[in-house]
Order: structure tokens, then C-alpha cells, then sequence
């Protein structure tokens, strides 16, 4: 491994369409526009290529990862930087080529490339499944971010990844849970994030806990992580999810903030609430 | 009792999210450990055996549960003792 302080953090889930690229498309932005970090973002869900838009960079595209595999492009050409912000690059994936087109030791010289770049945050966003390109996403990484839904084949399918992240040797990994739905929750409706913590059980560890949010649709709309906009829950967890990667101890929101008018007004003149 | 149109159709006075994380439990640990619910039932009923020998058990609150730790996956069981049985 280089001899770097970098991080090499791979975004993983199992189940498809749990968050993992808006996931890795925030915690980059925040990272990087917010707390000042190098950060370089890999996009290994080879053949269906969606980072680009989750940052608005899809224009931009020239190179990609499987044109440096193949020497037709050198590691700093592909890399897009954002035009906002300099201190953060995406490496694109491929989009006609399929998961066999990158091996393990491949993305884990890309890793290192990046790492000699400076480079102090490396985000690798997996594809879903538990095959070829799981093994391509996680080969290069020394933590593991597990990305679930609280429902069950979500869960399940979590459980079985971080199974999977054990025998890879990335214990312990952390876990966001994305997509809660407060008032769901309150009314037993939905899984706690307690209740999916201890179903998985004591080695993850919590890193945050996004809200079902229609900022992400707009914002991916507008290919504008929800990060970068103040004044939404969850641009600002994801802003604390963040701060928590890099070791400050930040309280977890209090998501249960839509709640009606007159809940507002009684806990105004102190009802419970 | 439940009536089997309940039974069938899922629905009790228990929350769905309970539901949920019951079923969830079980279905994580034949994942885990390839334990089949009948297989972990039977293993309940012989730790029962073995230690009724010793000590009085509290047979309600007795747990086995399949959990991953760092390094692999372990079988733990939670044995609530009433009293030592007087040899
Ligand atoms: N917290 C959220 N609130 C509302 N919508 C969300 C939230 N998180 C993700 N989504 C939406 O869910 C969809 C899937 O998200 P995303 O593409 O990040 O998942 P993924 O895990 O990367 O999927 P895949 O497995 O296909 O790569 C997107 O349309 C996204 O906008
Ligand atoms: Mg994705």
C-alpha cells in the first residue's frame, strides 16, 4: 500500500437502488467542498454508469476507467475535476463495457495512482450484487460503508454484504441507513434504526441516518448533490455523516421535524410531543 | 389463537415493524449459519437438556441466536438460571 494517510472507502449495499451513488456522490461533495479534503471518486458499477449524473459531470466525460485499465488514457486525464470545485474528481466508469472489463489488482494500482496523486479521500461507488464487481470495488479498499433501506430484503441483503466485506477482511464496517421515513416509524409502520442496528448486530457501526427526502430526486435532477444546498435535512446529514468519517463526534439529527402545525404549537407551549 | 384468514394474511396486534424484525431474525440466521428454524429449535431443546442436569433454566427466556462478530459468526446462547439444582 502507498504510504499515504489517504482513505480508501468503498460504498457497498448488496440490494440495488438503496442510495450507495447519491450516498457516495454526497459524502464526496461534503467532504471535499465542506471540510477541504483531496477527494477522488471512483465509479465501479461498470456498464451502468450513474455517478456522473448524481454530481452533474455526465458533459464532461472523455476518458474512462476501463480506458486507463487498457493504456488508452493516462489515470489524470480521466479524472474529471468538478469546475466548483477543484479539490474533488471522479473517475468515471465505462458504460458499453461490463464488469469483466476492470480485475482486482487493476483498481487496486488505480487506488494506489491516486493515493501518489494526494488524494486524501478515495470513495469507491460498488454496483449492486455480490459478484465480479463487488470483488472489483472492495479489492482496493480498507473501509466499508454499508448503505441500507430499513426493509427487509435491504437488511437482509446487508447482512449478507457485510458477511461478504468479513471475509475481505473489512471489519467492522459502518452503516448508513437511508430512505426513514420519521412519521412511518413512530407509528411502528417501519424498521427503527435501532431495531436495523440490532438486527445486524454490534460490529457496524452507525455513520448516519437519511430521511426519505425529495431534495435527492430534485437535486440529482439538477445534477447537484443535496449536500451542497443548506436548509434540508438531508444535505445536512449527509454533511454530518462527513464531519463523523473524519472523527468528530457530531449528535445524529432529529429527523421527526415535519410534523404537523398543531404538534408544533403544542410543543410551543411545552406539549409533549 | 389467530384465526388462520389472520395467520394467512399476516395480520395481529403486533406492529408490522415487530413483524418485520422477527422475521428478519430468523431468516438472518439460516443466512448466517445455514441453521433451519427446526434445526434451531432442536437446539434449544437439547442445551435445555444438558443443562436441566445442573441448574434450573428459565425456559421462556432462553435465547440462541445465530450474531456476526469481527472475525466470523458465532452461536450465542443466553441462558437465564433460576436456581443451581442442590447435587
Ligand atoms: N433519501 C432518499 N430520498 C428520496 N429518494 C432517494 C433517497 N436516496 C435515494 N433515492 C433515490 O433512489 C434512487 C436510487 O438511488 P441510487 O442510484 O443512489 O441507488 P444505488 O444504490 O446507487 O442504485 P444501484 O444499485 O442501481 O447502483 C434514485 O432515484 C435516488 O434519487
Ligand atoms: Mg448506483
Amino acid at each position: 500500500m502507498a504510504d499515504s494517510n489517504s482513505r480508501v472507502i468503498v460504498i457497498t449495499s448488496g440490494k440495488g437502488g438503496v442510495g450507495k451513488t447519491t450516498t457516495t456522490a454526497n459524502i464526496g461533495v461534503a467532504l471535499s467542498h465542506h471540510l477541504g479534503e483531496k477527494v477522488a471518486l471512483i465509479d465501479a458499477d461498470i456498464g451502468l454508469r450513474n455517478l456522473d449524473l448524481a454530481l452533474g459531470l455526465e458533459n464532461r466525460i472523455v476518458y474512462d476507467i476501463v480506458d486507463v485499465v487498457e493504456g488508452r488514457a493516462k489515470l489524470r486525464q480521466a479524472l474529471i475535476k468538478s469546475k466548483s470545485n477543484q479539490n474533488l474528481a471522479l473517475l468515471p466508469a465505462a458504460q458499453t463495457r461490463d464488469k469483466s472489463a476492470v480485475s482486482p489488482s487493476q483498481m487496486i494500482q488505480i487506488i494506489q495512482e491516486l493515493q501518489e496523486e494526494g488524494y486524501t479521500y478515495i470513495l469507491i461507488d460498488c454496483p449492486a450484487g455480490i459478484e465480479q464487481g463487488f470483488r472489483n470495488a472492495t479489492a482496493g479498499a480498507t473501509e466499508a460503508i454499508v448503505v441500507t433501506n430499513p426493509e427487509m430484503s435491504s437488511v437482509r441483503d446487508a447482512d449478507r454484504i457485510i458477511g461478504l466485506l468479513e471475509a475481505q477482511e473489512l471489519h467492522s464496517p459502518y452503516l448508513i441507513v437511508n430512505r426513514l421515513r420519521p412519521k412511518m416509524v413512530k407509528q411502528q409502520e417501519m424498521l427503527a434504526v435501532e431495531d436495523v442496528q440490532d438486527v445486524l448486530g454490534s460490529n457496524v457501526r452507525l455513520l448516519g441516518v437519511i430521511p426519505e427526502d425529495e431534495v435527492i430526486i430534485t437535486s440529482t435532477n439538477r445534477g447537484e448533490p443535496a449536500a451542497l444546498l443548506e436548509g434540508n435535512l438531508a444535505g445536512q446529514a449527509y454533511r454530518n455523516i462527513a464531519r463523523r468519517l473524519k472523527g468528530e463526534t457530531v449528535p445524529f439529527l432529529n429527523l421527526d421535524e415535519k410534523t404537523g402545525f398543531f404538534d408544533r404549537i403544542k410543543s410551543i407551549f411545552g406539549g409533549k410531543r | 389463537m389467530r384465526s388462520l384468514f389472520d395467520r394467512l394474511f399476516g395480520r395481529s396486534d403486533k406492529s408490522t415493524k415487530d413483524v418485520a424484525k422477527n422475521r428478519l431474525r430468523f431468516v438472518l440466521m439460516h443466512d448466517r449459519a445455514d441453521i433451519s428454524a427446526p434445526m434451531m429449535d432442536q437446539i434449544r431443546q437439547e442445551i435445555l437438556a444438558v443443562l436441566s442436569k445442573y441448574v434450573d433454566i428459565d425456559e421462556q427466556a432462553l435465547d440462541v441466536s445465530v450474531e456476526r462478530v469481527d472475525g466470523g459468526v458465532v452461536l450465542a446462547a443466553s441462558i437465564p438460571i433460576l436456581r443451581v439444582n442442590a447435587k
